[in-house]
């Protein structure tokens, strides 16, 4: 199962702070993205975002980044902390 | 730098700067020169008056990440401690939002990680603001904050 997070906004927009998928189906960050478009389409629109930031396991990842079982993936609008 | 001498906290309740430099310092002898930053609430953002800000975080990143970014600084200058403490909940304006703490042998190296920890913070570390308003018909409305581009450009200039 891998473990998706949705943050800020970005949670507000899609209406989700989390989801799980299975692995079988996707093998990169990229094969991720399109598996969401498919099922949620409009409602992660973010995922388009030129400025979204991607974590896997708590570390900033790029959709190149591979994903397997067990991994925590999140989607993150750009910070404003501090 | 000495052992545990590295302190990140995330939480709800308000700090005191007394107290988290206190704390910056227990137990460390080899400090010359301490440097402090505090980042407030605003309480007018672009002309409106802010009523509150909420801050939200992703537990487990934020911490994991203001350790790198401390780290980083470690690399780059001689620090015996640092300390981070960044709040996190519904905040008023002019409460405090961050603390970040460097102690060092020397001055250069203190202000120099100091600014470098928060610039960095700034465009890495998961958390968001989000601004809770007043219109002029009285009616409360909320906005999640935008990144700066200001902010990019001021890590930028670090690389």
């Amino acid at each position: 199962m891998i473990y998706i997070l949705f943050f800020a906004k970005y949670r507000e927009q899609l209406g989700l702070a989390k989801l799980e998928l299975q692995p079988a189906s996707v093998q990169s960050i990229a094969e991720l993205v399109e598996s969401l478009k498919q099922v949620y389409g409009d409602r992660v629109s973010f995922l388009n975002d030129r400025n979204l930031l991607i974590s896997v396991n708590q570390e900033i990842a790029t959709s190149q980044t591979a994903v397997r079982s067990g991994d925590e993936v999140a989607f993150l609008p750009p910070v404003t902390g501090g | 730098m000495s052992h545990n001498s590295q302190h990140v906290t995330i939480q709800q309740a308000t700090f005191d700067v007394a107290r988290e430099t206190t704390l910056l310092l227990a137990g460390n002898r080899a400090v010359g020169a301490v440097v402090t930053f505090i980042g407030l609430v605003r309480d007018v953002n672009e002309g409106a008056a802010i009523n509150g800000l909420y801050l939200e975080h992703y537990p487990g990143m934020a911490e994991k990440e203001i350790g790198r970014i401390i780290e980083e600084a470690r690399q780059r200058w001689g620090l015996e401690a640092v300390r981070v403490t960044h709040r996190v909940g519904n905040l008023k304006p002019l409460d405090p939002i961050v603390f970040v703490g460097v102690a060092s042998q020397h001055r250069a190296d203190a202000f120099r990680a100091c600014e470098f920890i928060m610039d960095y913070l700034k465009i890495r570390a998961p958390f968001w603001k989000k601004e809770q308003g007043k219109k002029e018909s009285g009616e409360l409305n909320s906005k999640w904050l935008d990144a700066r581009q200001s902010d990019r450009e001021k890590q930028a200039a670090w690389e």
